[in-house]
């Protein structure tokens, strides 16, 4: 170990040192190859190998030199093989060779000659075989030995008794090949293992990086075994595994054991792997505790997963070795026992574990729930999930059935599914949440009944409602919003055509978005409330197949649950959007022809217009929303509508604005004339000219104020805009509207006009194109002739 | 000039051949100079033959007073240099005294002899044979002329050959326990073995096998002992863990190596050790030594 205070500088320039001393021997060498000068060409040959003697190189250096060493030991193999040349019978120089004083050139030169002995076939191959691969142990220095026994693997790799090869037969058999490659493999392992005990602690990490160096060497043993022909299942069974494992198991060195199992898993074919899973297995529990077992494993599933979905012929395979049992009890094992495996590992497996199980039984559920359930059980073991790749881990195992089966529904019937969500922070349970949610979306999946829809919310309660009270957390707005639009999608998946259970869906869904908050439900009632309307249309359209008491599903029961629900809206305070949702209802009830119902809905709405919305714009926006919904419902009753129509002319005459007033009022006109076929439809054609007269008059009043501040177009274009109500109900038929009434409004509206140019406002306005375009209407509509063309005949211009 | 020289010159050329020594087997052998030559091989009971030519330089003749030849198992001592304990000593007359005017060989041969021991080259003893042929001569000094060669002898495989297992330590530090499969190798054996590791709390950087050899000559108080690691082969490199166990298998054919020689003559010993030898990160080297016994095993042919 004297190289420890050597620094790169002078590794080089040892190393220079080595390949002069290399090349220099090698040319004597080669003077003597070309002499056929057996005698010298030893003794060159050997002063060569002597160069790698050296104890100063790092691994990787040292591999610089041995290139160059066997370079020229491949000169010295044809210079062997040839009799011609040096006159000694291939056994005479298989002695010979082995006079040479120093072990490592003695084994090089050994290991040549020993090829050329076994090509020769004047010895059975195992013997020179197993003599060289004996006689190696004399070096037992870690990086020589290693490459030195690499030298023997790699001149005897084409000589092995392989099945087919022409090595074979008589005595030797696979198996000697096998016991030769698995021998040398040993005393490589022990020789790798055995560099970490070298030296002090201090250069440990060096010794670390040198091993990872150098393991490929180790490795290729293993590479060479499993391309051995004629190797089969049972000697793989028998002799080949558990020679390999007890090497592995034994080294007890960490990296070694990771490095050789990964090995293992991807040299020996898969269904290798699955008829001796309970041996690997076993040895996956034996590893040192240090070792990354769960990559291990991991590695393992992952293959036979892809083995398994490589053919379907092969699954039948699988569940003869309980291909699942066998893991998820390894797993189980190694969760155990690894203490201080580190969580993100435990769900890693368990990851890799379920996808095992969805590609190989893709039928048995219950195998996802038992590892979800495995799950559920490690994660209650620690205090709270806060390692961000554990988290992922387990997105991706709760990820991995929505995939797999497209279909939620499947996933809802795990029931570890939710269990292990639970475990979830709350961020990533949204995450999750959304995942699952996007998974229906994108599948289309239909959530079609009340027991699922219950599990389906309790998955996804990270989004429904605050957990654990820390709602102080600071959200993003747009993610939030982006997350209850999700939501609220998904309530308008939830659908079964069946009335009854469609009912208790809503049931559920109310129930759990009821707990959201007031941040939630201005996004969460409004798909609730049009889901259940859907439903009420839906009975309303098959009506009267529905009978008996004790039916849930009666449009009445649904309005009077939306009417709760909605009023919790307005006390969010949402009270715009509760007004338009009873609108909505009122309307729908009214489609039911159950006049109290849609009654009821238009005093809510009329209590809150009247004590929650007190903004001037959003009353504006809410007489027009009242006063539209109004004019369509039919059903009720003289008294009902008249009280109703005359609150609503009421508030629109007491809005802030008299522009707004005004366009309320006029608005209001419709209220009493009702443009349908009906021949009952409400056609009080006396009320609505009052109402246009009163809009009229306002608009008048907001003229003089208008002029008293100057500057304002607005109220011309208040006259136009009567006018064309004039207009539109004379054109009805109103017989209160008299083509006068039109005329004087028409001049009125050019007076001010005038007016208002007089004053030397020259700006034309926007009311001019709007008047213009009303007078070609009435010269339009008088050209027309006919009916229409005589009525509007009759006003003047 | 030539004239010269030749008054210094001895009388006569003196040559030894041996009578299969185009066939027999050569082995090298070094000299004290360093220089390698190649020696006859010989074992225990073979009868040793051949002709001494003596042939007199031109127009000289060679009085003498007998020519004879011996056979000498000769054991020399490096610290006591120039004393010779010959354990064997044959003599063949081969001539009468007399004058020799021209070439003539004498055959000689010494049948079935008893060569005990083998030849031997250490760091402070020497063991060899010898065929010594003295022409005797009265005033000028006798004509010596030596030929060396080698024996070596064959033993069977030992009928009793256990392995050898130990466990050692340091308390709280280390604790292994080795096993090497046999006790007794010939010269081109294997060592197999494996070294177990039941506790290490220590950083090593390799483990090693040496031969060592330990010649120990004289006796008593003069006794010299010298050891000499000939093999130096490394098992582990690294630190083991606890439970691993390391493989030997160590040839020992590269090797110079002997038979164990245990109380030749009383003049010398030869033995063989196995040192396993842990080097720590510090260099520290823990060491656990087992004495093995080498043989030479008849079927060993090989040109070594």
């Amino acid at each position: 170990m004297r190289r420890l205070g050597g620094g790169v500088e002078d590794e080089e320039k040892w190393l220079a040192e080595g390949i002069a001393g290399i090349q220099h021997n090698a040319f004597f060498m080669h003077r003597a190859l070309d002499a056929n000068n057996l005698r010298e060409v030893l003794k060159y040959s050997a002063l060569m190998l002597s160069e790698l003697r050296t104890s100063k190189l790092s691994p990787q250096r040292y591999y610089d030199l041995y290139m160059r060493a066997f370079d020229q030991l491949r000169q010295l193999e044809i210079f062997f093989k040839d009799e011609s040349r040096h006159g000694l019978p291939v056994v005479d120089l298989y002695e010979l060779v082995q006079h040479a004083g120093n072990i490592l050139p003695r084994m090089y030169l050994l290991c040549t000659v020993g090829s050329v002995y076994i090509k020769s076939k004047q010895a059975p191959s195992k013997d020179v075989l197993k003599d060289l691969v004996e006689m190696c142990r004399g070096v037992q220095h870690p990086i020589r030995g290693l490459f030195l026994r690499s030298y023997l693997a790699q001149v005897s790799r084409d000589k092995l008794p392989e099945i087919g090869s022409d090595y074979e037969g008589d005595a030797n058999t696979v198996m000697d090949a096998v016991e030769f490659v698995l021998q040398n493999f040993t005393e490589m392992n022990k020789l790798w293992v055995r560099i970490q005990h070298q030296g002090p602690g201090t250069v440990r990490e060096r010794q670390e990086k040198e091993r990872n160096e150098l393991r490929d060497l180790v490795g290729k043993n293993l590479h060479v075994l499993g391309q051995i022909e004629g190797v089969d299942l049972d000697m793989y069974k028998e002799t080949v595994l558990p020679r390999i494992l007890e090497q592995v198991v034994n080294g007890k060195d960490e990296l070694a054991q990771y490095y050789l199992m990964e090995c293992i898993i991807q040299v020996f074919p898969d269904e290798y792997h699955l008829q001796t899973l309970e041996t690997l297995l076993a040895a996956c529990t034996q590893l040192m505790p240090t070792v990354d077992t769960k990559i291990v494993l991991t590695q393992l599933m992952d293959r036979l997963s892809n083995y398994a979905a490589s053919s379907p012929d092969v699954l039948h395979e699988f569940l003869q070795v309980e291909a699942f049992a066998k893991l998820n009890n390894a797993i189980g094992k190694v969760i155990d026992t690894q203490l201080e495996m580190p969580i993100v590992g435990a769900m890693t497996l368990f990851v890799s574990l379920l996808t095992f199980a969805l590609r190989v039984h893709p039928d048995r559920l219950d195998y996802v729930d038992q590892v979800l359930g495995a799950c559920v059980v490690k994660l209650s073991s620690v205090p709270k999930l806060e390692d961000a790749r554990a988290m992922k881990q387990v997105v991706a195992l709760l990820s991995a059935p929505l995939e797999k089966y497209n279909d939620i529904v499947t996933a809802l019937t795990l029931s570890n599914y939710p269990r292990v969500m639970d475990h979830l922070d709350d961020g990533t349970n949204k995450v999750m949440a959304m995942l699952i949610i996007q998974s229906i979306m994108k599948n289309n999946s239909c959530i079609s009944t009340a027991d699922k829809v219950e599990v389906l919310f309790e998955l996804i309660k990270g989004l429904i409602k605050d957990l654990d009270g820390n709602a102080t957390e600071e959200l993003d707005e747009e993610d939030f919003q982006e997350e209850q639009n999700s939501v609220a999608r998904l309530i308008n998946m939830l659908d079964n055509e069946e009335p009854e259970e469609m009912i208790k869906i809503i049931y559920v869904v109310r129930k759990h978005i009821m707990t959201g908050g007031t941040r939630r439900l201005p996004f969460t009632i409004p798909p609730l409330v049009f889901s259940a309307l859907r439903l009420v249309r839906q009975l309303e359209s098959q009506s009267g197949d529905i009978t008996g008491e004790d039916v849930q599903a009666t449009p009445r029961r649904i309005f009077q649950i939306l009417n709760q629900t909605i009023e919790v809206l307005s006390s969010v305070p949402r009270p715009e959007l509760a007004l338009r949702l009873y609108l909505q209802c009122a309307e729908a009830a009214s489609d039911c022809d159950l006049e109290p119902v849609a009654y009821e809905f238009f005093t809510q709405a009329f209590i809150l217009y009247e004590e929650e919305i007190a903004d001037s714009k959003a009353q504006v926006t809410a007489i027009h929303l009242i006063v539209g919904t109004l004019q369509r419902i039919n059903v009720f009753g003289v008294e009902n509508r008249d009280t109703l129509t005359h609150k609503a002319t009421g508030y629109s005459a007491r809005l802030l604005k008299k522009p707004d007033q005004c366009r309320a009022v006029y608005a209001c006109s419709h209220l009493f004339w009702v443009d349908d076929d009906d021949l009952d439809g409400i056609k009080d054609g006396e009320r609505a000219l009052l109402c246009l007269r009163r809009a009229l008059r306002i608009a008048n009043a907001a003229q003089q104020m208008a002029n008293a501040t100057r500057g304002s177009s607005g109220p011309v274009t208040l006259f136009v805009e009567i006018l064309n109500k004039y207009i539109y109900f004379y054109e009805k038929g109103n017989p209160h509207i008299t083509p006068s009434d039109i005329q004087s409004l028409i001049e009125l509206i050019n007076t001010e006009m005038q007016s208002d140019n007089n004053n030397g406002n020259t700006r034309r306005t926007h009311s001019d194109p709007f008047f213009t375009s009303t007078l070609r209407y009435i010269r339009f509509q008088k050209q027309k002739g006919g009916l229409i063309g005589d009525k509007y005949d009759l006003i003047k211009l | 000039m030539n004239y010269l020289l030749g008054a210094f010159k001895p009388a006569c050329n003196v040559s030894i051949t041996f009578t299969d020594g185009k066939n027999r087997k050569q082995v090298p052998i070094k000299k004290d100079n360093g220089q390698t030559v190649m020696n006859p091989l010989f074992q225990s009971q073979e009868t040793i033959a051949g002709k001494v030519i003596i042939e007199p330089y031109q127009g000289k003749k060679v009085e003498h007073n007998g020519v004879k030849v011996e056979l000498l198992g000769q054991i020399e001592m490096y610290f006591d240099r120039g004393n010779f304990y010959d354990f064997t000593s044959l003599v063949r007359e081969l001539d009468v005294p007399g004058d020799i005017y021209e070439r003539k060989t004498y055959p000689f041969e010494f049948p079935t002899v008893e060569m005990p021991y083998d030849t031997y080259n250490g760091v402070n003893v020497r063991l060899r044979y010898v065929l010594k042929v003295t022409v005797t001569r009265g005033y000028s000094g006798s004509i010596v002329e030596y030929q060396e060669f080698m024996v070596r002898n064959y033993a069977p495989p030992p009928p009793i050959n256990n392995s050898i297992k130990m466990e050692v330590g340091i308390e709280d530090c280390l604790h292994i326990e080795f096993e090497y499969n046999k006790s007794k190798y010939h010269l081109k054996d294997v060592i197999l073995g494996k070294i177990y590791f039941l506790l290490v709390r220590i950083k090593m950087k390799n483990m090693d096998l040496e031969i060592r050899r330990r010649e120990s000559t004289g006796a008593g108080a003069n006794t010299h002992v010298e050891t000499e690691t000939l093999a130096k082969f490394e098992l582990m490199d690294g630190t083991p863990v606890r439970g691993e166990s390391i493989p030997v298998r160590l040839f020992l054919a590269p090797y110079d190596l002997t038979p164990t020689h245990r109380n030749i003559n009383n003049k010398f010993s030869v033995k063989y050790y196995l040192n396993l030898v842990l080097v720590d990160e510090e260099d520290r080297r823990y060491f656990k030594q087992q004495e093995i016994t080498l043989y030479r095993l008849k079927a060993d042919t090989s040109s070594v």
